[in-house]
């Protein structure tokens, strides 16, 4: 009864095609994005900003990149850890050549590399579909971790083989480095996210978006009607790699400080396909929701003994952790296969009645 | 409709649980202990931890503390990996903490731009960025008694002893393998010097993580045939390697492991063929000594051992007693200088830098002969300690060296450079040692 659209008349096609069109949905998600914004630098300690809410809204990036080309295009992929890792390279190569370059344009330019190798590697999908693209695309996950194991450039030739990220300052507020602290670096993760969801978001109501679908469902039918599915699946993978650069960018520069190519391997791609999965496919608020439980749960199941005071060994902690883990991500897949997304829908659906069941 | 108000209450709690628990004062002095008791690298961190814990449970137990002040600790796992690793970090050290262990190169290549803002002793004995030898860029950090490149020269040292000489090096064919990873490559600097000044001929072969894969590797030094082998490993990819070796039938005792690839983990999986596999150290192995009957008497005959009595004296449960030990000493310095008060971190800072630690001083701990009388200063962060060199028999671990000198003329002055590079990259400026006392 609260949630309902009734009296709100568009009285013009722009009101008409809003993304949030009802307006108890704008205001909400106004008030949210403030909340984001304002609540976690006041009030949120460094452990909390540090380990959990830096690390989300990167993930939640890249998930969304993810997303924009398994669960839009219809691609599936498992190279995000590679291309994050060209991504964090490349920024980290053009920072130290350029350091008078402001950081924000640094990981848009990494973003494009990133993008640019994505089109690369992407090029094997205009003959092989589905689970045979997986496999190819797992060889550009491990062959960008060898390259930037083997070629020691990419490090600019540091003995330790680590890249490190220099001290940088946006409008004279230190944004990387040691010294910057973590509110700045998590309204400077956030901000990126923001203006990334969007460009998402119309991205994939708009033509393009469309076309990524039509390929997704019918690829044979989309290409009759005229998509042309070179240029559609490239543009997937460019755009989802760019996306996956900036968060691999920022994966070094925001929050991880200094990384070596391990942090980016098999794992990291995996995880980032399970967020899209648990969040749903082909859902932008799914890649925020499948982020979210994949970040908070394993810390929640961390310090949940704690709280409960249970004196458990750590080895003891961390099995059971990873088990409980295991057996939500099922009983999520099992109650909703469609992911978290579907579940917001559906409580929508319901809140349009309540609270007058009938 | 109540049970799920009240569920909904006990969801609440337990997610504001530990918002609220956060930044709880603490008397004792409290150290986090960043362990690994899980995961692909769980062999290897699970002596480590015990060695820790029982030590400090040690000085609890006989001497009531250190000065009188309790020692508190708190395990936290992190299986090795680094973004485990640095949340342990974030949510253990607002309860004061004083100094951290990463047992992770990885971790502590993390935790070093942290160390100086938070205020936290980064301690990383023997591995993490050699580069932090120097104490003028990196006051935070420490890694006595030695570092990789000193651990590196001191291997070719002893190789040059076997071999009858440094001049004999010439024409000898060493290998190095390496974990393809920032602590796999640290002797690879080192010893391609080396090689260059006492013309040996080096091969560097990496094995990619987590090192299972090793067939092409020995395939290489099957061809190679090389004279000796060095090798950084870490977790299963010592045992792996042992088994290779023993498989093409490589002589076992021109084989030398770094200090994390000589722990008994690494040579049982291969049975006999693993006799007379050589590791280095910087401690003795076995429980041959004072400091372990009373590790026995006052912790494990109490009941409060933490791992099992009869896995007491391998490698790496020796190396978290060392490990402790020196955490302690350095504590115990700072409360010489500060008595009567509750330490802070800068004050065990200092007690880092200026630990002392003589001869009589091991005796007394009940620790002569098993590890190597230590000084650190401003400048030294890492004593430049001497290596040991041990063998596996087959059964048991035993020293077959001398202390082998490392070679500081080479060592140091590649310190002081790469110091200065990592230092300019986090921004620091070199402090002034003559300017502190």
């Amino acid at each position: 009864m609260i949630y309902r659209e009734a009296g709100q008349f568009k009285t013009s096609y722009g009101a008409d095609q809003a993304i949030f069109p009802i307006v108890q949905d704008r205001v909400l998600v106004t008030l949210g994005i403030l909340a984001a914004f304002l609540v976690p630098p006041l009030i949120a300690d460094e452990y909390w900003l540090q380990a959990v809410l830096i690390p989300l809204v990167i993930y939640a990036l890249a998930a969304l990149g993810l997303n924009l080309l398994t669960g839009y295009a219809g691609q599936v992929s498992l190279g995000t850890g590679g291309f994050m890792a060209v991504g964090a390279y490349a920024a980290f190569k053009l920072t130290t050549a350029f350091p008078g370059l402001s950081i924000l344009a640094v990981f848009v330019l990494a973003g494009l590399m990133a993008a640019a190798v994505g089109l690369v590697f992407g090029i094997p999908s205009l003959r092989i579909k589905g689970f045979y693209l997986a496999v190819a695309t797992l060889a550009a996950q491990f062959f960008l971790i060898w390259l930037f194991n083997k070629v020691a450039w990419f490090t600019n030739y540091a003995s330790s083989g680590t890249i490190t990220a220099p001290p940088r300052t946006v409008f004279g507020v230190m944004v990387t480095g040691p010294l910057a602290t973590a509110p700045v670096r998590y309204v400077v993760a956030l901000g990126v996210l923001a203006v990334f969801a969007l460009i998402a978001k119309n991205l994939v109501r708009g033509r393009v978006g469309r076309s990524w679908m039509a390929i997704r469902d019918r690829d044979i039918a989309a290409e009759i009607i005229g998509v042309r599915p070179l240029r559609t699946k490239l543009l997937a993978f460019g755009v989802s790699s760019f996306y996956c650069g900036v968060a691999g960018a920022e994966y070094v520069f925001l929050y991880l400080g200094s990384a070596e190519t391990l942090a980016f391997d098999i794992g990291l791609s995996f995880l980032v396909l399970f967020m899209v999965i648990i969040g749903g496919l082909g859902s932008i608020l799914g890649s925020f929701l499948g982020a979210a439980f994949i970040v908070l749960v394993p810390i929640f199941l961390t310090n949940v003994p704690h709280t409960l005071g249970l004196a458990m060994g750590v080895a003891l902690q961390k099995q059971i952790e990873l088990m409980v883990f295991g057996a939500l991500i099922i009983f999520f897949l099992i109650v909703e296969p469609h992911g978290l997304a579907r579940l917001w829908l559906i409580t929508k659906e319901k809140l349009r009645l309540w609270p007058f069941p009938h | 409709m109540r049970t799920r108000v009240l569920l909904g209450l006990a969801i609440l709690a337990l997610l504001l649980g530990p918002l609220a628990l956060a930044g709880f004062a603490q008397t004792n002095a409290f150290i986090p202990l960043l362990v690994y008791r899980t995961g692909p690298y769980a062999p290897s961190g699970i002596p480590i931890a015990n060695g820790f814990v029982d030590y400090f449970t040690l000085i609890n137990e006989r001497d009531g503390g250190i000065n009188g002040v309790k020692v508190a600790w708190e395990e936290c796992e992190t299986q090795y990996d680094t973004k485990q690793g640095v949340e342990c970090y974030e949510r253990l050290k607002g309860k004061s903490a004083l100094l951290v262990n990463p047992y992770s190169t990885g971790i502590t290549y993390q935790l070093i731009p942290k160390a100086p803002v938070d205020k936290v002793v980064v301690f990383s004995m023997g591995y993490g960025m050699s580069a932090a030898s120097d104490g003028r860029w990196f006051p935070w950090v420490f890694n006595f008694p030695t570092n990789y490149w000193s651990q590196a020269s001191a291997v070719v040292r002893y190789i040059s002893q076997q071999e009858g000489g440094l001049e004999k090096l010439k024409g000898k064919k060493i290998a190095h393998i390496y974990h393809n990873s920032p602590y796999g490559k640290e002797a690879n600097s080192t010893l391609e010097d080396l090689a260059k000044t006492y013309q040996f001929e080096l091969t560097l072969l990496a094995v990619d993580h987590p090192g299972q894969e090793q067939k092409s590797t020995w395939l290489q030094i099957r061809r190679l045939n090389p004279d000796w082998i060095f090798m950084s490993g870490w977790g299963v990819m010592n045992q792996v390697a042992v088994k290779e070796a023993a498989a093409i039938g490589f002589k076992m005792d021109h084989f030398i492991g770094n200090w994390w690839s000589a722990s008994d983990a690494d040579v049982t999986p291969a049975g006999e063929a693993a006799k007379g596999y050589k590791g280095a150290t910087f401690h003795a192995p076995g429980i041959g000594y004072k400091v372990h009957t009373e590790v026995i008497k006052h912790v494990y005959d109490k009941g409060k051992g933490a791992g099992k009595k009869e896995e007491m004296g391998s490698p790496l449960y020796n190396r978290g007693i060392v490990n402790a030990m020196l955490a302690a000493e350095a504590i115990r310095t700072a409360a010489v200088k500060y008595p009567k008060q509750a330490l802070n971190a800068e004050q065990v800072r200092w007690g880092f830098e200026n630990l002392n630690l003589t001869d009589k001083r091991l005796d007394e701990l009940g620790m002569k002969g098993f590890t190597h009388p230590i000084k650190v200063s401003c400048e030294d962060h890492e004593g430049g300690g001497p290596v040991l060199i041990q063998q596996w028999d087959g059964k048991k671990w035993s020293v077959v060296s001398d202390w082998v000198p490392v070679m500081r003329e080479v060592v140091r002055p590649k310190i002081e450079a790469a110091a200065v590079e990592e230092g300019k990259k986090l921004g620091y400026t070199q402090r002034d040692c003559s300017k502190e006392k």
